[in-house]
């Protein structure tokens, strides 16, 4: 298992201060229920008390999580929006790749594509390459993340498919996106 | 089937002032095409003519000796055309004439001989040869346009893939799709063509596809982008834009040997090749200098040089045929025309006013131009000389309307034949 992500890293090394002396090694299994996370990762756990319904899944493409207590579920938009001519990943966007990542990276055996797009303005093969790059910008935060590159997929539509109609600034905010899609 | 319509915008000053006179029909059976009124349409929507209205004519003679040339100074028209056609064992004759009204002369006469169907093709070789013969400029009337049809909005998005005469009649649809149909280019005989598809597994991948026989095959099929194909002005060769090593880049594939070569090798993106007319060196788009610009790069030794200065957005260019210029999308205070650079001047000159103009295509006689526009909420296609003297619209009765491709050569010709 080379591969843990950050979060679990982080998660591995604050356990290993508080337990101070026990010496594990980041390779060993997790130290079970200790530092509690706020989006839980146990699907390592040796011994469930029962088999639990799984929190996070995939639904139409979307990932759902379901919320703490009886609050239901929260189903993630899957969208990350950019500015004109920018494939940066805007920090309001953190948070959310943050819980595609957790689930991608206990989920091995998941896919996602990353569909790139967008604005109408400028030229349509300049702006098939500017839906690359930012679709690229996506994985590259999610491989940061511990997410494998071989779950990810990365397409590009440029501006051949605008989730809204309109010419103005307002639909170009929209059409400047990449779209995470959960394959299979 | 959604046909264009021409309308012309703006026409030259000195528009010269013509009369097409009912061509005369020999025959029994009445014709499906109106030849003349084809011919007068196409010399109108030139913009370089204005034509006169067959109602206001004093007198239609169809053979020489029946023009009475007051007649016409009297209506101030320079120039008249005339003919007649007869019918053969299989197809059409016609015989037309152009007359100078001033000199009371007859500049050129000609037969041509075609099939049932040729009609319209006969009418626009009129059109070429009057038009040449008193502008100096090669017609583009026999030529035809490729373009791509979208409807179904946001919601159920259809690309259809249509190819019509530079009139916008006769609209054949060579591909429909609920994918994205993008970048179609022409071969150099006008016999084949390139274009992008998402058609298979919703990826791009580059199609060549023959026009004669309407077989087609896949030519790629990488990870990554697989766009902007250009044909070599030999026809041998198609560069193309693929991210297969990790960004884009300038490819050139072999269509005889499939030998694949990379032409650029940069970080950046590069895309949009097109060749110079002596096939020596491709132009591109690339952002490498921070915003896209216009590079050329020569093949022989990979030499690069940037063409583009003025604005923060040069795009998809194309060198006209003579090489003396280019043109492209420039971005100017925000919005996107289309601009020609004099390539011996450095200048660079806006040639349309409409916005979000992009996929200019020269016409194969270097002096006019089509692109794709948005006007009242519609894509539509557009036409604009390259001196920016003449302007037409060609709206679509339905749906959106992009990436117009001017066909290199004429769809028929005709050798005159002597009698």
């Amino acid at each position: 298992m080379g591969t843990i992500k950050i979060r679990g890293v982080l998660a591995v090394i604050f356990a290993a201060l508080m337990l101070a002396g026990c010496a594990s090694t980041e390779t060993e299994e997790p130290e079970t229920e200790v530092a509690p996370q706020p989006e839980p990762t146990q699907t390592q756990t040796r011994e469930p008390p029962e088999p639990e319904e799984p929190k996070q899944r995939v639904e139409r493409g979307k990932l759902v999580i379901d919320l703490p207590g009886e609050d239901g579920t929260e189903e993630l938009e899957g969208v990350v929006y950019f500015d004109f001519d920018q494939a940066i990943v805007k920090r309001g966007f953190h948070e959310e790749l943050a819980k595609h990542a957790d689930f991608l990276t206990d989920n091995r055996g998941q896919q996602v594509r990353l569909e790139g797009h967008a604005d109408e303005r400028g030229t349509r093969e300049y702006n098939l390459a500017l839906g690359e790059r930012r679709a690229n910008a996506v994985r590259a935060y999610l491989v940061a993340q511990g997410v494998s590159g071989m779950q990810i997929d990365v397409i590009s539509y440029g501006e051949e498919r605008p989730a809204v109609g309109g010419h103005n600034e307002a639909a170009w905010a929209k059409n400047r996106r990449v779209e995470i899609e959960y394959t299979r | 089937m959604a046909e264009l319509t021409i309308e012309v915008t703006q026409g030259v000053d000195n528009a010269v002032r013509i009369a097409v006179v009912p061509f005369d029909w020999r025959g029994r059976n009445a014709l499906p095409e109106n030849v003349d009124q084809i011919t007068s349409a196409d010399l109108t929507m030139s913009g370089r003519f204005e034509t006169l209205p067959v109602k206001q004519m004093l007198s239609l003679p169809n053979e020489s000796d029946e023009i009475l040339f007051r007649d016409w100074r009297l209506l101030d028209v320079s120039y008249v055309v005339i003919g007649y056609m007869e019918p053969l064992d299989y197809g059409i004759r016609l015989h037309f004439e152009l007359h100078d009204v001033f000199k009371q002369s007859m500049i050129l006469s000609q037969t041509i001989e075609g099939g049932p169907n040729d009609l319209r093709d006969m009418a626009h070789y009129v059109s070429d040869v009057v038009f040449e013969e008193l502008t100096g400029i090669e017609g583009a009337f026999s030529t035809r346009i490729m373009y791509v049809t979208s409807t179904g909005g946001v919601e159920n998005p259809r690309s259809q893939l249509n190819i019509a005469d530079a009139d916008g009649h006769r609209v054949d649809t060579i591909l429909r799709s609920s994918e994205p149909i993008l970048s179609a280019a022409w071969g150099p005989k006008g016999d084949r063509i390139a274009y992008v598809s998402f058609e298979k597994d919703r990826r791009p991948a580059i199609y060549l596809r023959n026009l004669k026989d309407g077989t087609q095959q896949q030519l790629t099929n990488y990870k990554g982008l697989n766009g902007a194909p250009s044909f070599s002005p030999d026809g041998d060769r198609l560069a193309m834009v693929l991210s297969k090593d990790g960004n884009p880049d300038i490819y050139v594939l072999d269509l005889q040997t499939r030998r694949l070569r990379r032409i650029t090798r940069h970080y950046a993106i590069d895309t949009e090749p097109s060749w110079t007319p002596d096939g020596e060196s491709i132009i591109f788009t690339s952002d490498r200098g921070g915003q896209p610009q216009i590079y050329k790069i020569r093949l022989e030794d990979f030499q690069i040089e940037r063409l583009t200065f003025e604005g923060d957005y040069n795009a998809k260019a194309t060198v006209l045929p003579d090489g003396s210029g280019l043109v492209m999308v420039h971005r100017r205070n925000g919005t996107f025309h289309i601009a020609f650079l004099d390539l011996r001047r450095g200048r660079t000159t806006i040639l349309t006013e409409t916005s979000l103009d992009e996929s200019p295509s020269i016409a194969p006689n270097g002096s006019m131009l089509i692109y794709a526009t948005q006007v009242d909420d519609q894509g539509i296609l557009a036409g604009v000389s390259i001196d920016g003297s003449v302007k037409y619209q060609l709206p679509s009765t339905e749906g959106d309307v992009r990436e117009p491709a001017w066909s290199p050569g004429k769809r028929k010709n005709f050798e005159p034949v002597l009698r």
